[in-house]
């Protein structure tokens, strides 16, 4: 069975949400800490939703300092999938694996709602099993959820295909309605809202959470 | 103790929500003569020993590396505090 890693930075808070995602998924979830430097020979990694660190200094900056993170961006380099929910595409960001940044969201308050995404990527290591164009419908709850990345980048991102998905509505100001990207290889995946809450029927608005966690699957049998 | 100052702004052609607020609420409370608002972030490093040149420019490095974001930030300044 394939193992997922979860990691707990403090001020994590859906990282038990995503472990049990992993395992509904039909994976198995492994619990990893900030402070180790072992993936124990995980084969993805999911960073999850929170606060880590109080979100001091800006939203992820200080848990890339994490030593866990040297691991985490050693394995992305060598094509481990890694997807960043919430807080984890903030760090992903910072760690330089994923273009740009996010800021506040342009109404200054905080946001929680059902959000629908268009898939535009279907190829990544964690939109496989989405039908490209096909829409979800996920949780959404952040402060600071805002995507913005210099014209350059985002057309960069843009021609490449690395936009994965887009809101359809955008609730925060986001450039060019972007929810969620990837890299080069498509193996490492960021996105503001929460497939995690959405995997099982009276649980969240319905379960197109599950086929993120399925399409790491996919892609680990496709490479194994 | 001597202190290093480092003062990190938005990015000016990036929109920034919380200036933008300030400027809003500075009207209502009768201060009409400000345009505009930026809201950046003061550190304050303090500094073991003698100051020099050497530490100045860990300073210059962490404030690139650490303390700003190149993506939505810009170091403006990066100096010794006045004696006060």
């Amino acid at each position: 069975m394939a193992r997922i890693g979860v990691v707990t930075f403090p001020g994590s808070l859906d990282d038990r949400d995503a472990a049990r995602a992993v395992r509904l998924a039909g994976a198995e979830p492994v619990r990893l800490w900030h402070a180790e430097d072992s993936l124990a020979g995980v084969d993805a990694v999911v960073l999850p939703g929170g606060f880590s660190y109080g979100d001091y200094l800006r939203a992820g900056a200080i848990s890339r300092f994490a030593p866990i993170m040297g691991s985490v961006v050693d394995a992305a380099n060598a094509g481990v999938p890694v997807l960043g929910i919430c807080n984890g595409f903030q760090i992903l960001c910072e760690s330089h694996l994923l273009a740009g940044a996010m800021v506040k969201n342009t109404q200054l308050t905080f946001l929680c709602t059902d959000q629908v995404l268009r898939v535009e990527n279907a190829q990544t290591a964690w939109s496989n099993q989405f039908a490209q164009g096909q829409e979800i419908l996920i949780p959404l709850k952040n402060q600071d959820g805002q995507f913005i990345a210099d014209e350059p980048t985002l057309d960069e991102l843009e021609g490449e295909g690395r936009v994965v998905f887009r809101y359809v509505g955008n609730p925060n100001g986001s450039r060019r309605d972007i929810a969620g990207i990837t890299n080069a290889r498509g193996n490492v995946v960021g996105l503001m809202p929460h497939p995690e809450h959405a995997v099982e029927d009276g649980f969240g608005p319905g379960t197109d959470g599950l086929g993120f966690f399925r399409s790491a699957l996919t892609a680990l049998l496709a490479s194994a | 103790m001597a202190r290093i100052v480092v003062e990190v702004m938005p990015k000016p052609e990036i929109l920034d929500p919380q200036g933008k607020a300030v400027a809003g609420a500075l009207p209502r409370l009768g201060f009409t003569e400000f345009a505009a608002v930026r809201q950046g972030k003061r550190f304050e490093l303090d500094v073991e020993g003698e100051p020099n040149e050497e530490v100045l420019e860990q300073a210059r490095k962490a404030a690139s590396e650490v303390l700003s974001n190149p993506v939505i930030e810009d170091v403006v300044s990066v100096h010794w505090a006045r004696e006060s």
